[in-house]
């Protein structure tokens, strides 16, 4: 029994490859939340009023709520006065060019494999990259501009263009949408804000890259995309996190807005640190991530890869509001050694014949706790509205676990409904006949929870997709063939 | 030399011995057919020639090819040439039929230092062979072995081995749970794969399978034991007398 019975194991228990900490000032604020630092971080990002009311607004919010516990995960209280709220790499002033950037950063980004360089515009690729809270350096922008498109860090579009981030802002996730957002409102530092003018198709995959590097630091990132009538845009973003013994909260949330026959796919690659094999230390992934289609035919698609973090909380929903529209979600989540996953997707039917598809896949190895959490809701005015929910987990080893939580709601009679769920193990079995096929352990491994995973990696853009397995490879068996 | 030596093989699972010394011979060409009661040893014998480390060897050696293959991890084994028809295939749900095969054909070709087929060159490679075992074409887009009946199955498996066109072949039970026009048609894919290269050991329980794939010799196992060996007459013998009409001259206490 022993050395194949091992191998899972021996798979699951590759190390964190990019738990690296980058040496560079920071320039930080002391620990601790109250209206001053809020009036510290506006202050420093040059803020109009407006924003410093509407942060203001949200803590005093945020003041009277309290903190959700009907999730599937466990975890010590968060003493949100620990925390440090704002934390950005010291340079004199923003860099103009990538030359100005601190070069440990840049090398920190060549570790990550980002392409942030000219170069790499063949790639198509424009990538703005967040480091702890200010956005370092954003690309291919000038490319972007002759086309309209706006791609910048959030703080630049609250300096450059107020008007479209008071319009839109807050308009799907409000400030009081749920405690975590409601602190991100208050405290977010930066993000990138997108914005996709009438009838243009994005020319390129537009990417931000999320990495935490300071100690004790919260990372509170906001994201906005507004696509207008008839525009496109797919949008990919990336996170990972140095190594440490003490776990960090990352609260971000992100708001998608599609108008009339507009497109937004969002696609995201999660591999924030998930702590040690003892469960010790890892992000605290507390996301909302929501996107509203509010115009006629428009369409949000989101995809996600999750396989870091310590503890994952996070639905991203559609609200489907203009006639026609269609919301998707597709996921792979993978917990293993201690990690906790509860994740999912709310789908609320508003507008007639809106549709949904949720095509969940979950992964739990080691010890991990994978919960799959959604919701579809189809309103009275939603008629002929049609919903596809299929949510799957697949375990490798017997301590780990699998739950699904489908919450279905449905208020008119002209709806269509449907949910499968199915549950398996990658057995010693099935990893024997495919080495006795002249597989190795690891191909067998990677191959079966490929097969697993396939329809989400197909909604994934091509080169991210190869990254998305790369990924699943270094957190389940070490290599993919 | 032989192509399989094997010589005073003991294993066992768990403190269970199962086989208590095997010698056995087999040459490029030749069809052994292996019978025995159930609890014998057939499928053990099968699972150990193909690296299941479920069962732990105490005893004796096995060289293929001249090598200690013993020494060898299942996947080297295949590569070198060995394939079991497996009694239950498992199911790979999500992986298809052609990708999987595609993927096991070029590790094989990879370790003999053969160029890489590509789709296009593995697809008409394969639609030759699934002539060969009369099967739909559908199946090769379908998920390996997910939802297929018992008779696809184990076609599927002489299907593989067709592809893969293996030095050994080990069958393990393939008549299990076949009607007579799949155990024909598998019969019929078998017998095409022989040849002059290749040695073939088919583990039954019945002796139907024999009238339909003739071995060159038939040895009975009984208690991790050859008992007997003879040509194929020794199988009809059988099904006359039964094994149990064996017990008396070897002790065979258990059936």
């Amino acid at each position: 029994m022993s050395s194949q019975s091992n191998t899972i194991e021996t798979l699951a228990n590759q190390e964190y490859k990019w738990g690296f900490v980058t040496d560079i000032g920071a320039d930080s604020v002391a620990p601790g939340l109250n209206e001053d630092v809020i009036r510290l971080i506006s202050a420093k990002k040059q803020e109009p009023e407006f924003m410093l009311e509407w942060r203001l607004k949200a803590y005093r919010q945020w003041l009277t709520m309290t903190e959700p516990t009907w999730a599937n995960v466990h975890y010590p209280p968060i003493d949100y006065n620990s925390i440090v709220y704002y934390s950005a790499p010291k340079t004199k002033e923003g860099p103009k060019s990538l030359d100005e950037v601190d070069p440990e950063l840049l090398k920190t980004y060549e570790k990550l494999g980002i392409p942030l360089r000219e170069q790499e515009l063949l790639a198509g690729v424009a990538v703005d990259a967040v480091f702890d809270s200010v956005s370092v350096a954003t690309t291919f922008k000038a490319k972007l501009a002759e086309v309209g498109v706006i791609f910048c860090s959030f703080s630049e579009a609250v300096r450059e263009h107020p008007d479209l981030v008071r319009k839109y802002l807050g308009t799907v996730v409000p400030a009081s949408d749920n405690f975590f957002a409601a602190l991100n409102a208050a405290v977010f530092s930066d993000g990138s804000f997108c914005y996709v003018p009438k009838g243009v198709r994005c020319p390129m995959e537009l990417s931000t890259y999320f990495r935490i590097n300071a100690q004790n630091t919260g990372q509170f990132e906001r994201t906005l995309i507004v696509a207008d009538e008839g525009a496109s845009v797919s949008y990919l973003e990336g996170c990972t996190a140095p190594m440490r013994d003490e776990n960090q909260l990352h609260a971000a949330v992100v708001e998608l807005v599609a108008l009339d026959n507009a497109t937004i796919k969002y696609s995201t690659v999660q591999n924030w640190y998930p702590g040690d094999k003892e469960g010790k230390g890892g992000i605290y992934n507390f996301v909302t991530k929501r996107g509203k289609c509010q115009g006629v035919n428009s369409k949000i698609s989101w995809t996600q890869v999750e396989t870091g973090s310590a503890i994952t909380w996070k639905y991203p929903g559609c609200l489907l509001i203009g006639d026609n529209s269609v919301g998707e979600f597709y996921s792979v989540a993978l917990t293993n050694n201690y990690q906790q996953a509860d994740t999912g997707t709310k789908m609320i039917h508003i507008g007639k014949n809106t549709r949904s598809t949720i095509v969940s896949k979950g992964i739990s190895a080691g010890r991990g706790q994978n919960t799959y959490r959604g919701m579809v809701k189809i309103l009275k005015g939603a008629v002929g509205a049609r919903n596809y929910s299929q949510c799957d987990s697949l375990l490798l080893g017997d301590k780990c676990g699998a739950h699904t939580f489908p919450y279905l709601e449905v208020k008119n009679t002209s709806s269509q409904v449907e949910h499968e769920a199915s549950t398996s193990k990658i057995g010693e079995d099935q990893i024997f006949y495919c080495r006795q096929r002249g597989l190795s352990s690891e191909d067998a491994v990677s191959m079966i929870v490929h097969g697993f995973c396939k329809e989400v990696f197909r909604e994934l853009p091509m080169e991210f997709a190869v990254e998305a397995q790369k990924l699943l490879g270094v957190s389940l068996e070490g290599s993919v063939g | 030399m032989a192509l399989l030596e094997i010589r005073n093989l003991h294993a066992k699972i768990g403190d269970r011995e199962i086989l208590r010394g095997i010698d056995l011979s087999v040459n490029a060409g030749e069809v052994h057919a292996i019978m025995g009661p159930n609890g014998s040893g057939k499928s053990t014998l099968a699972q150990v020639l193909s690296g299941r480390d479920l069962y732990q060897v105490t005893e004796g050696e096995v060289l293929y090819d001249g090598k200690n293959l013993l020494e060898l991890s299942p996947e080297d084994r295949a590569r070198e040439g060995i394939f079991m028809a497996f009694q239950y295939p498992v199911e790979i749900p999500g992986v298809s039929n052609l990708y999987f095969l595609k993927a096991s054909l070029n590790a094989i070709r990879k370790h003999r230092e053969l160029p890489e087929l590509d789709a296009m060159d593995f697809i008409s490679f394969v639609e030759d062979r699934m002539k060969l075992m009369d099967m739909d074409e559908s199946l090769l887009n379908r998920a390996v072995n997910a939802g297929f009946s018992g008779g696809e199955k184990k076609r599927n498996e002489i299907f593989q081995m067709a592809v893969l066109e293996p030095k050994l072949a080990v069958l393990d039970e393939t008549d299990s749970g076949l009607d007579i026009d799949a155990l024909k048609t598998v019969a019929n894919g078998v017998n095409a794969l022989r040849g002059p290269e290749r040695a073939m050991i088919v583990v039954t329980h019945y002796q139907r399978l024999l009238n339909y794939i003739v071995p060159d010799f038939v040895h009975v196992l009984a208690e991790g034991r050859i008992i007997k060996s003879g040509d194929k007459s020794l199988a009809l013998e059988l099904e006359e007398s039964g094994y149990i009409g064996l017990e008396e001259t070897e002790a065979l206490d258990r059936v």
